[in-house]
């Protein structure tokens, strides 16, 4: 299991992603060989999933981010499966969730523009089935977003 | 607006897998020598594309058995009270991201914690004496997955 030592790198790991080895070995006071056992260790028994390049979406010309919470049609036992599946080919969803609470499933979806959006909306995310309600979320600004956990 | 080409967005697709690739091994998944991917690559950081890097750990392996989404709406609002429930918001080791939104919400935070038990001491201890906090929604992550998206 981890030690201390190991959520120690990790504290510093995923504070930079980007140190090479040698950095992150100085910065939690380990010889670079050791500090890089514990990190293979932790990819390997996956407690590192992996690191990963972040893309910025608005750099790309994708000026619009909406979140839709949608309910699902719960009498069918095969809505979760049939709808993640087909919400998987729609090419400007980014990121696809479940949930226990009010919301069954969210929707991260990106566009260029409002009319690119409206586009979307309608051919493709209105046309998902087991849709029961959707409200959506409209992304202002991101406050934070690093992730970390408190280790 | 930024062009990207197919090798671009190949390139984008495998860092966003796995960033700690070298440009070597890159350039030969994509049939580029070496300094022609790292000069793709520098060229996709300087034009903020790559916007930085992210380490995916398992949570629940690390003791964070639960992950909550909550839909926060704000009871006053304001230019100092946006101000100051973000600064206080912010602050809260267990909140790993706070956006920003427009609709039935102002904003939305993801919330870690070791189990539902922990959850509620977050929630009532820091969450809700936020400045400016109303109405509160919580939802139980069950399952994410990140998608290529228009990459793929």
């Amino acid at each position: 299991m981890l030690d201390d030592t190991d959520r120690r790198i990790l504290r510093f790991y995923q504070a930079d992603p980007g140190l090479t080895a040698a950095q992150l070995a100085a910065q939690a006071g380990l010889a670079t060989a050791t500090c890089w056992r514990r990190v293979e260790r932790m990819i390997e028994n996956g407690v590192i999933r992996g690191n990963r390049a972040v893309i910025d979406w608005r750099a790309l010309g994708y000026e619009v981010e909406v979140s839709l919470r949608i309910s699902l049609d719960k009498t069918n036992s095969r809505a979760f499966d049939e709808f993640i599946a087909e919400a998987r080919s729609v090419p400007d969803v980014i990121e696809i969730q479940t949930f226990l609470g009010r919301v069954d499933v969210r929707l991260s979806v990106i566009a260029r523009d409002m009319a690119h959006y409206q586009d979307i909306y309608r051919k493709r995310i209105l046309s998902l089935p087991h849709i029961s309600d959707i409200e959506a979320l409209m992304h202002v600004a991101r406050i934070k977003s690093d992730e970390t956990l408190p280790l | 607006m930024i062009e990207l080409d197919d090798v671009d967005r190949m390139l984008l697709r495998e860092l966003a897998c796995d960033a700690g690739q070298t440009a070597g091994a890159l350039g030969r998944k994509v049939d580029l020598s070496q300094p022609a991917t790292w000069r793709r690559i520098e060229r996709l950081k300087g034009l903020g594309v790559i916007a930085g890097r992210r380490l995916e750990l398992d949570r629940e392996k690390l003791g964070f058995g639960v992950a909550v989404f909550l839909g926060i709406k704000l009871a006053t609002k304001g230019r100092v009270s946006l101000d100051d429930f973000e600064r206080a918001v912010c602050a809260i080791p267990e909140v790993q991201t706070v956006e920003h939104v427009l609709g039935m919400y102002d904003y939305r935070l993801r919330v870690v914690a070791r189990d539902i038990a922990d959850f509620e001491r977050v929630l009532r201890r820091r969450i809700m004496t936020l400045p400016g906090v109303g109405d509160v929604e919580a939802n139980v992550l069950l399952s994410e997955e990140r998608v290529a998206g228009p990459l793929g």
